[in-house]
């Protein structure tokens, strides 16, 4: 399936993506819901690396999870270039020709008795190609990742690196030539002179290979080098989204602001003397009510309670989902506030 | 007479020995430490920075074999018996971990786990430890401490076990805390919670600290000095700002530049080829020469000495990059 809608169309279109694990009891009854994702909406456009930040348990796994249909959503549409999925529009398993994952533990999600060659020529034989062919394809993506096929071909998961591993997993990844490749902590797990290269490749990849990133880390840094667009997660809402250089400049939401703060300073001379939050992201069972962030929130005021704040432009392509920032919101703060639009 | 460090390591290796394998795992390594100094071993996975911090307290394998010197506040560490271990284990050096619902116990409360050290180092009541277990408790900041006494592991969220186990490590004043990448595992948001929390308690009590970590911006926030590792070597020693503004050792220039910084957007990044060796099949000669753009045949031939080339600055590496950049 190769580009139909033109650039301007999205390559993938998320709307009220909504995903809620239930908590049984001793007795099997249901008797709350883990809400992992809880209807959010955002666009991957074409040929862009997008890139999704928040802290663990905000739904960014569960995301990559729902857009390949690893988990079936509750709720919500996900169209790729035009075409829905599931009735009238393509199946899943064209979904997932198109749409392929790199997870962050490169040894467990290699099977161990698969060598190189043949996890990667695994796939393909899945999607219908022949063997013989399908051992070539394999041995393509290995030399695309940059692995000899003689010296690594064979080789099964524990007789490699991390980095080498990770490399097979990318090359599985590309081998089926899709459009989209979603990098769930893909570098997070390897050390810094590898992830350097890991990071230098998926880039060359990217340019021959006319692939889209979806970037899923914790380490802001990183998404800033790799990403165009920043999607930020809180509890399973969407709180931010924006070009990255509008994103790390002039963040808006105050949790994006605390994220950004949070890294380390890397400068000895000027080390961070506060930290910008305190306590961990409260439980995904019973999230506090209206803004998700309000518990930890140093702006929160009383319409923050009552009233969940809803997406906002602030500038071009930059969303904030804040009462801080959203004129006619009732925050004492949205007051001085001109409407953008 | 010449003062006596708190801690004092000379010549340490560890070898990891069984029917198959013989790994020198740590080669040499020398170092000290006083009372109040904090020290980063800064290494990728291998580097044997974890099995070198875990020596100082023999927490080791039963296949590990220990060379070399370690003295823990004038305690023979390779010497000493594992009853005498004990002694020292908790008064005299404490360690936490990276992951502490496993470094915890899941079937006592934090009270219980906390009051148990004391009572067992320190033969006080049960009712004079639990009080202590409260004091330790807020120290760690934790908040509603007399309610978390009696809250399980896996009742806290991942930011509040990493202070309970801080708090055990500190249940009886040790004089030097082993950290062994107690915030890798811990979201950015709460990694400096607790980053601000161990130095704020380092200065408080005064306490020497040993800090193992891959992330030089952890470095960048607590350390005065910082031990590069690799292969199981120092490669380069020296005080935190002066180590960071200008490597002296082609690894720790190579580790600095690899790393994305802030305000990194796009482009290439400088990575180090290949990987790290395999300590099994060590190349001959520097550890690092089969990666290095330096390379020249001295390098091959014999393993560098470590060898002064600042005020402070200990390298292993026959041509340091301080002399070419810097006219000191």
């Amino acid at each position: 399936m190769r580009d139909r809608g033109g650039p301007a169309q999205p390559l993938l279109s998320v709307t009220g993506l909504r995903k809620y694990f239930p908590l049984r009891g001793p007795l099997g009854n249901v008797n709350a819901h883990v809400q992992a994702v809880d209807g959010i909406g955002f666009n991957v456009m074409k040929g862009e690396t997008l890139g999704v930040v928040g802290e663990s348990g905000c739904g960014k796994s569960t995301t990559a999870r729902l857009l390949m249909h690893l988990i079936e959503p509750d709720a919500g549409e996900i169209v790729m270039d035009g075409d829905p999925i599931g009735q009238g529009g393509i199946t899943v398993r064209e979904l997932r020709r198109n749409v392929q994952m790199v997870f962050q533990d490169s040894y467990a999600s290699l099977n161990p008795r698969h060598s190189a060659t043949t996890e990667i020529a695994f796939g393909l034989k899945v999607h219908g190609m022949k063997a013989a062919q399908a051992r070539q394809q394999a041995h393509a993506a290995l030399r695309l990742v940059g692995l000899d096929p003689d010296l690594f071909g064979d080789r099964y998961p524990h007789e490699m690196s991390g980095g080498q591993r990770q490399r097979v997993n990318v090359a599985r990844g590309i081998a089926l030539n899709p459009r989209l490749l979603i990098l769930d902590e893909s570098v997070s797990a390897l050390d810094k002179s590898v992830q350097a290269q890991v990071l230098n490749l998926l880039a060359d990849l990217k340019d021959r290979l006319n692939l889209t990133y979806m970037f899923i880390s914790h380490d802001l840094n990183v998404v800033h080098h790799v990403a165009d667009r920043v999607l930020v997660m809180y509890l399973g809402k969407v709180f931010e989204i924006g070009p990255a250089d509008s994103i790390y400049a002039k963040a808006a939401h105050p949790y994006t602001k605390a994220l950004l703060a949070s890294r380390l300073s890397m400068n000895p001379a000027h080390r961070v003397s506060a930290a910008p939050l305190t306590g961990d992201p409260p439980n995904p069972v019973r999230p506090p009510s209206g803004c998700r962030f309000r518990s930890r929130c140093t702006l929160a005021e009383t319409i923050c309670a009552v009233e969940e704040p809803a997406l906002n432009d602030i500038a071009v392509a930059h969303q904030v989902a804040c009462h801080a920032v959203t004129p006619g919101s009732g925050h004492s703060l949205a007051r001085g506030i001109a409407n953008a639009a | 007479m010449p003062r006596e460090h708190l801690v004092e390591v000379v010549d340490l290796s560890v070898r990891f020995v069984n029917r198959d394998i013989d790994v020198q795992v740590v080669d040499g390594v020398s170092f000290h430490l006083n009372a109040g100094e904090v020290l980063c071993l800064l290494g990728e996975s291998g580097s044997g920075k974890t099995v070198t911090m875990r020596a100082l307290l023999r927490l080791l394998p039963p296949y590990a074999r220990i060379g070399g010197q370690i003295q823990l506040a004038g305690h023979d560490i390779v010497a000493m018996s594992e009853r005498q271990l004990e002694t020292v284990r908790g008064p005299v050096a404490a360690m936490i971990f990276q992951e502490p619902m496993t470094a915890l116990d899941p079937v006592f409360t934090i009270g219980t786990q906390i009051a148990e050290t004391i009572v067992a180092h320190e033969h006080v009541s049960w009712r004079d430890a639990r009080k202590r277990a409260f004091d330790l408790l807020e120290m760690v900041q934790i908040p509603s401490a007399a309610r978390r006494l009696d809250a399980f592991p896996h009742e806290l969220s991942g930011g509040l076990r990493q202070r309970a186990m801080i708090a055990l490590a500190l249940s009886c004043r040790p004089a030097l805390l082993l950290a062994d990448e107690p915030t890798t595992a811990l979201d950015a948001t709460v990694q400096i919670q607790i980053l601000l929390l161990l130095r704020s308690l380092q200065q408080e009590l005064g306490m020497a600290t040993i800090f193992v970590t891959h992330d030089i911006g952890v470095a960048c926030e607590v350390a005065d000095r910082i031990a590069v590792m690799y292969a199981g070597r120092f490669v380069e020693t020296g005080p935190v700002a002066a180590l960071i503004e200008c490597p002296a050792h082609p690894y720790t220039a190579g580790l600095l530049r690899s790393t994305v910084q802030a305000g990194s957007h796009g482009g290439r990044l400088e990575s180090i080829s290949g990987y790290p060796p395999d300590l099994a099949h060590m190349p001959p000669g520097c550890g690092f020469a089969p990666r290095c753009q330096y390379r020249q045949a001295d390098c091959i031939a014999a393993n560098p000495e470590l060898n002064s080339v600042a005020a402070d600055r200990m390298v292993r590496c026959p041509r340091p990059l301080l002399a070419v950049s810097t006219s000191a």
